[in-house]
Parts: structure tokens; sequence; C-alpha cells
């Protein structure tokens, strides 16, 4: 039977509430309608001068063949995002589950870059990486790879798609670890009794059991590549070269603090907040069918 | 009870008044001067709180350009601006455009009633900054204008004479090919490229970036830099980096890094840059000369423009408080000042008798190529191409223009499509600029 948690005081659930709730309301529901607000005026950027011109900005927008090019290199670079970061935390989850020596110490050493600030994170990159003074850059000529993100655009997108994974692979390597961790060890030792190898046991035991975990971080790592990843393209690529890096949030501030577009980059961040309410629905009616919970 | 509350409101009114009679007024600058320049800025304030009683100039750090900006965009819109926020060049056309917020230096200084004489400022710092009328709107401030820098030391090793700057862009193709030959990793590279090669390239050219007199005839205009000259003249740079004879080092100041690092042997920066580079290379290694320009399309450079900021004063304070905007204003333009900032920082005086009692002083002397960016901008009388730029949403454009170049340099694209394809996209920005402004 279903244990039913009941209040005596009326009051007490929404105070218990209140707070969340407040918190909604500030930083979310307040700053979306401003943004709508401002999505369908333009004034000049000191406030003044404003004027009330329907969809004139959205119009600017879908007419602008950048903004295609920029949602462009924002599917790419999340797709590469969340697919390697998730299968790369898988691997080292799976690798470090299986570590019985020094198993904290790998643990530790795996879970550090979290604690490096994603911008951190670009300007460390983009030291290693300097196509003049850059370590790696070097190690790279020796081999032949002239590694230049400042010039070449693919380069620059795997650069970012680098840092932005290295970011977030802890994050990720933790909740698989966990999961992994609270598969019943009964399950594969019955597996193992039956025959089963360890890939074997992987893919038809911890794998399923794991999709709930693995749901969960689909779900956080796009939003991450969506959102989270400013800092690293801001410290690291400014959305340059020409335009190879210049993801959808990147273009909002972009053209919002830089340009003093405050018209044209809130519509850019409503139709970017439709477009991940749109992710997150899709993600929970039909991925979340094949989660085994 | 009634009369406890009068007399407590009688006396906190007398102590406020006894309070606002002792206290100086303050007056709220807000700069995008950090380290360095942060500290002379600090010293210039600290100068003019000595020099007077009535008012005491409070300069706050707040970030980059943008940065402040934008910080006082939302004091402003919350009513607690700055009097004086610095504001860089290419925010000049969206400042003038915010009517009502900003409080032209002209007017400023006609309602405080203090001396303001417009012929003692260097022509194109002022052009750049005033009305078609001549009417000043913002104090320039740091002002500097690219010159051209080259590393003496590379240039012994090439073969080259050390202490002949090339004078030409095919003597400067000639100089790199050397550069490279004899083991350099790079002839030449610019910083601000969207400064340094097009709209100044322009300027010292006698080209058009726009429509209008490059904006200063009114909103209603179009980009013009895709012409003949400045297509030849990237393709020409795209084709040099095939052979490392150019080297794109990134945006904005970025490139100056392959300078300090002794990659590059010769670069395009702002004056600005030279004690950072001086500093790096030694002052003897480094020789600072005009910029190279290309006979083929004007016979001899025009001039140069600046960039930099300026100060805007800020509407929303009560009226009393501008008469001490206004001092500090005539004190920061002073001859002796501005003496003082150039010398320190390798920005243009903004006056001609600041750039003379420098000379006096013998500073050029022990400073050699130190007055370069002041010979520059005035080696002729300012055309409507070569005064200076009045674009609407010009950092977005600049940002386009930009990107467009970086395709060229990675091959993408060649110099014409580029170039048409920036003004295209850079013309949808203004028009969108004009119909928010109408």
């Amino acid at each position: 039977m279903e244990k039913r948690v009941t209040f005596n005081e009326r009051w007490l659930p929404y105070l218990l509430v209140a707070p969340q709730i407040v918190i909604t309301v500030v930083f979310f529901f307040w700053p979306t309608g401003q943004a709508i607000f401002q999505s369908v005026i333009t004034e000049d950027a000191f406030g003044g001068n404003t004027k009330f011109v329907w969809f004139d900005n959205f119009t600017h927008l879908l007419n602008d063949s950048s903004y295609y090019e920029s949602v462009r290199i924002t599917v790419v670079f999340s797709f590469l995002v969340a697919t390697v970061g998730l299968a790369i935390s898988l691997l080292l989850a799976v690798m470090a589950d299986r570590i019985i020596r020094g198993a904290s110490a790998y643990k530790s050493i795996l879970v550090w870059p979290y604690a490096v600030a994603p911008a951190v994170a670009g300007v460390l990159f983009g030291f290693l990486f300097n196509p003049s003074v850059g370590t790696v850059s070097w190690m790279l000529k020796g081999v032949g790879i002239d590694f230049n993100y400042v010039t070449n655009g693919n380069q620059a997108l795997i650069l970012v798609v680098i840092v932005a994974i290295w970011s977030q692979v802890s994050y990720n390597f933790l909740f698989f670890l966990a999961g992994l961790q609270s598969i019943p060890k009964s399950l594969i030792e019955a597996a193992a009794i039956d025959g089963a190898g360890p890939g074997r046991r992987f893919w038809d035991i911890a794998f399923p059991l794991l999709s709930p975990t693995g749901f969960f971080l689909l779900v956080i790592n796009v939003n991450y590549a969506f959102f989270g990843t400013f800092g690293v393209i801001a410290s690291l690529t400014q959305g340059g070269p020409g335009q190879a890096t210049n993801i959808l949030v990147y273009k909002v501030y972009n053209d919002g603090f830089r340009g003093q577009d405050l018209g044209g980059s809130s519509a850019q961040s409503v139709i970017l907040m439709v477009i991940v309410i749109l992710l997150t629905i899709i993600q929970f009616k039909y991925i979340e069918r094949r989660v085994h919970y | 009870m009634s009369r406890i509350l009068l007399s407590s409101v009688a006396a906190v009114a007398m102590l406020a008044s006894v309070h606002g009679a002792a206290a100086q007024t303050e007056i709220q600058w807000w700069h995008a001067m950090g380290g360095n320049l942060g500290d002379a800025v600090n010293a210039l304030a600290d100068q003019f709180n000595k020099s007077q009683k009535d008012y005491k100039v409070a300069p706050v750090y707040k970030g980059s350009y943008t940065e402040t900006l934008t910080a006082a965009i939302a004091a402003f819109r919350a009513k607690q601006a700055p009097h004086i926020v610095q504001v860089f060049e290419v925010g000049t056309a969206n400042m003038m455009a915010a009517k009502g917020a900003v409080y032209p230096v002209y007017q400023v200084m006609a309602d405080a009633k203090e001396p303001f004489d417009p012929k003692a400022f260097i022509g194109p710092v002022y052009g750049y900054y005033s009305t078609t009328d001549g009417k000043l709107l913002s104090m320039p401030f740091n002002s500097s204008t690219p010159v051209f820098y080259w590393n003496k030391e590379m240039f012994q090793k090439a073969g080259l004479d050390p202490n002949t700057p090339p004078k030409t862009w095919k003597e400067v193709g000639e100089a790199a090919a050397k550069i490279v030959a004899s083991g350099g990793k790079c002839g030449f590279t610019p910083q601000w490229q969207t400064w340094t090669m097009i709209e100044n390239y322009g300027a010292w050219h006698n080209l058009p970036y726009a429509t209008k007199a490059n904006g200063f005839g009114g909103t209603d205009i179009e980009l013009k830099f895709n012409d003949e000259p400045r297509i030849k003249f990237i393709q020409m740079l795209a084709d040099w980096s095939k052979d490392k004879r150019f080297v794109y080092g990134g945006r904005e100041g970025k490139s100056t890094a392959l300078v300090t690092g002794g990659e590059c042997a010769m670069h395009i920066a702002s004056s600005g840059s030279a004690s950072a580079i001086e500093k790096a290379l030694g002052k003897d290694k480094v020789g600072i000369a005009m910029m190279p320009y290309s006979p083929e399309v004007k016979a001899e450079p025009q001039n140069s423009i600046i960039g930099g900021a300026t100060l805007w004063v800020l509407q929303g304070r009560p009226k009393d408080e501008y008469k001490g905007v206004a001092k500090f204003l005539t004190f920061l333009s002073s001859p002796e000042v501005q003496a003082q900032w150039h010398q320190q920082t390798g920005y243009v005086p903004i006056t001609l008798a600041a750039a003379k009692l420098t000379e006096d002083s013998g500073f050029y002397k022990n400073n050699p190529g130190r007055d370069i960016a002041v010979k520059e901008l005035t080696l002729h009388e300012p055309t409507e191409n070569s005064k200076g730029l009045r674009i609407g949403n010009f950092v977005q454009i600049r940002d386009v223009v930009d990107e467009e170049l970086e395709n060229v340099w990675s091959g993408k694209k060649d110099a014409k499509a580029a170039l048409d394809e920036a003004v295209k996209r850079g013309n949808e920005l203004l028009k969108k600029f004009e119909a928010a402004n109408k």
C-alpha cells in the first residue's frame, strides 16, 4: 500500500514549497517575461525611443543566414558534447568500478576537473593549444598536424568540444559510477555463473539498469551544451574564427551585451528557450519510454 | 507626538544641510582602464581633487569597454547613472542615438560657462566625436591610431637595413619574403584587423567606408568598403598567408603576442601598444614608423583615423553637479595633463598644445617614434573619408567584418566574396539601426 503523508495545518505545505516558488518566479518567470517583452520592442541601449514592433525582431532573425549557421553549429556542437562526453564518462566509470587497488585515488583524480570553472578550463586549453606557444600544438606539429584554432574553424570547433567535454566528464562519471555501484552484485554474479563474459554482462545487465542514469545525464548534458558551455566559448574563441564556434547562447550574449541590440538578442533567447523546452519534452516523451526504472 | 516628529524632521534636515555644506560634490567617473592605465587614471583624479575643493572625482574601474558601457546603461535605466562614462569609439553612433541619455559636452561646457576652444584640439580627434557642424559631443580621452612597428633584429638577420622600414605595401611584401627566407616564422601581422586593415586602410588612401561621409551625414547609409583597392589588398594578404609572409593572429589585440614573442617581424598596431612592445623586445630593437601605403591607389597617404575611447556625460543628475563635470573636463584637456597622459601611456595627446609641450620637453628625442601617431593623424587636412566613422550597430558590424576576414584567412572565401558578404550583412545591421532610431 502507498504511504501518504498528510499535513494537519493547511498553510504548512505552501510554506514549505514557498522558497522554491519564489526562486523560480524571481530567477525564471520574471526574466522570461522580460525577455518576451523585449523581443517585441526595439529601443536604444539606454531604454529610450521604445517602439512596439510586433515580430520584426523575429523576422530579422529568420531572414538572417548567419542565424541558421549558428543553429547548425549548435546542433553539431551539442550532439558531439553530449554523445562523446557520455561515452567517455561511461567508459571511465566502468573502468573505475572494476579497479580494486587505489580505487579512491583514481576516482578523486577523475572528479577533479569538475572543480575547474568552464571559463578557466577555456583559458587553460587556450594556453595548451596556442598556435605559437602551446605545448600540445607544438607536439602536434611534431607529428605533422598544423593545429591553429585561431584561423581553422573545424579545429576551433574540435577544441571547444574537447574543453566542454573535459569540464563535464567528472559530473557524468560520478553519476555513472554511482549507478554502476547500485546494481545488485547478485545479478552480475548470477550472469557470470551462467557463463556470460564481461562484455555480455555489461551490455545485457549493467547497461539497461544504467538507463535511468543515462537518460538523466542526457537531459543534463544537452542543456549543458546549450548553456553551460558559454564560458568555454567566451574565453577561448569568442565565437570565431568566422562563425565556426558561434553557438546560440554566445550569439545571444554577443548581440545583446556587446552589440547592445536588446530586441534581437531577446528574440534569440525566446527562440532558444522554446528549442530547449521542446527538446526536453521530446526526451521525456520518447526516450524515457525506453528507459527501465 | 507631532511635535516630536516635527522637531526630529527639522533636526535631520539641519544635519543634512550641515553635511551638505561640508561635503564636496562627488563626481562618478566610470572607466575601463585596468592595470597601469588604471593607475594613471587614478593619478589624474587625485591631481584634480587636490587642485580645488568643491568637487571630488571618484574614478571607478568597471571592466572592459563593453562591461563599462553595459554597467552604465543598467545604471542609467535604474536612475543611478554616473556623471561620466568612458565609451569606446565604435559606440559613438549608438551613444548619439540615445537622446535623453547623453548630455553633449559642448552643452555641458556652455551651460557651466566654462571656456572651451574647439580649435585647440587635433583635427581628426575632435572630428570623430563632433556633429557635422562642429559641436563636440564627448570629450576625447584616450585616443590612439595604428602605427607600423618592426623588429630590427629580424630585419638585420634577413639582410635588410634595420633602420629603414618599408614605405609601401610592395616593400612590406619583399621584406616579409626575405624574413621568411631567413628562417623567420612570420613576416607581418596586424592588430585589430577591422580597424587597421579596412577602416584605416581606407582613410589612409582616402577611400570611403560608408556613404554620407562615413555616416557623419545621417543614418540612412550604406557600407562601401568592398571597393577594388581593398579587395586587392585583402587578397594580397591572403596570398601572402600561404608562405607565412602574413600570419593572422586572432581578433582584437591578440596578434601582438606573435610580435612580442619574436615570431612576426612587422606589425600594425595601436600607438597605445608601443610601451608593451618596447618592453618585450627592448626599446632599441623596435622601430615605429608610419603605416605603409599603396602608391597605385593614392600617390601619398591621406591621414589616419583614431581608435580608443571618449568620456560621455550622462543625464539624470542634479544640475549643479554638472558644473564640476565641466571643470573636470577642462582640467583633463589642459596641455600639462594631456602631455603627461600622452607620455605615460602612448595615447595621442588630444590638443595641439599638449603635442607641442611634449616635443619641447625633448620626450620624442629620447623616445623615437612616439610622435608618429600625431604625425599620421595630422598628415593632411581630413577629408570626408578620413574624418572618422559614425556607424550604427558598429560593434556588430565589426564582428561581421572580423568573421568574413577570417573566412579569407582560412581559405574558405576569396577577398571579393568575403568583403561583398560583409557589406551585405553590415547593411542589414545598418537598416535595423536606422529603423530603430527614426
